[in-house]
């Protein structure tokens, strides 16, 4: 078994809110992130694939198919959108670095047909990151 | 949905590294340059994973800021800018990264109560750094 990651850089703003809290609690659990207007950050996605090598090919997965599925679900959907009104999953799901990297997996998945996704990192910050297995 | 999160830190701290279970030679022979005994430092940086399902008023795994203000009062607050020799906690324990790792892992499976304790990481330097998942695997 051998593990490929591919790596790619997305910028997109978001904010924290849940209609269900009242106003003073949105405040206090979500802090300046709950200030309605968004902020942004230069997300970091590792995309992290699973197989064995094809013995033709010498590839877990073709790179380029990677690339392609990885712009055209993720980027292409993520990359200088403000999450909260333009990604139709965080129209009703708080877009925490936790719900992206869910989301991301999600998005991806179904779509990866040689290689088995094994692990999404999403990195908000240099200093915050969040792994998801696809876990229950 | 279960995820993990990784938070990190960094704080600066000096150490020496002797035993006294080792004769003079012995320390000299093991611990090289870190056996200097006016000690020296590092800019170490420390990474906690915690796990849990995400909360779905939230979407969290825990609270950042619950985090963040442990780890500052109960880890930084003690070695940052400290001789980590001196840190009363020690005790007799040389303070080489491993048993620092096993150090941190134990006050925060101790008293962090807001998600589940996966593993500590800590880079002594950019060339080195220790895992310590409290004797389970570290996963990748």
């Amino acid at each position: 078994m051998v593990y490929l990651t591919r790596k790619a850089e997305f910028a997109a703003s978001h904010y924290y809110h849940n209609p269900e809290f009242t106003a003073e609690e949105n405040r206090r659990i979500f802090g300046k992130c709950n200030n309605p207007n968004g902020h942004g950050h230069n997300y970091t996605l590792e995309v992290t694939v699973k197989g064995e090598v094809d013995t033709r090919s010498g590839f877990v997965v073709d790179l380029k198919q990677l690339k392609e599925v990885l712009n055209r679900e993720v980027l292409d959907a993520m990359d200088h959108r403000f999450l909260n009104k333009e990604v139709p999953e965080f129209f009703t799901r708080i877009p925490t670095t936790e719900n992206l990297a869910i989301s991301i997996w999600q998005r991806l998945a179904p779509k990866l047909t040689t290689a088995h996704l094994h692990r999404v990192r999403v990195y908000e910050t240099p200093d915050l990151f969040v792994d998801f297995y696809g876990e229950a | 949905m279960k995820a993990h999160l990784t938070r990190r830190y960094m704080f600066s701290a000096s150490h020496r590294l002797h035993s006294n279970a080792m004769s003079e030679e012995e320390n000299k022979a093991t611990y090289g340059k870190c056996n200097n005994p006016y000690g020296h430092g590092h800019n170490y940086a420390l990474e906690i994973t915690v796990s849990g399902p995400v909360d779905e008023s939230t979407g969290m795994v825990c609270n950042l800021t619950d985090l963040d203000s442990f780890v500052e009062h109960e880890i930084l607050d003690r070695f940052h800018l400290q001789n980590l020799n001196t840190v009363p906690e020690f005790g007799q324990a040389v303070p080489t990264t491993e048993n620092l790792s096993a150090f941190i892992y134990d006050i925060l499976q101790r008293g962090f109560t807001h998600a589940h304790l996966e593993k500590v990481r800590i880079e002594e330097t950019m060339m080195n750094s220790f895992e310590y998942a409290g004797g389970n695997e570290v996963r990748r």
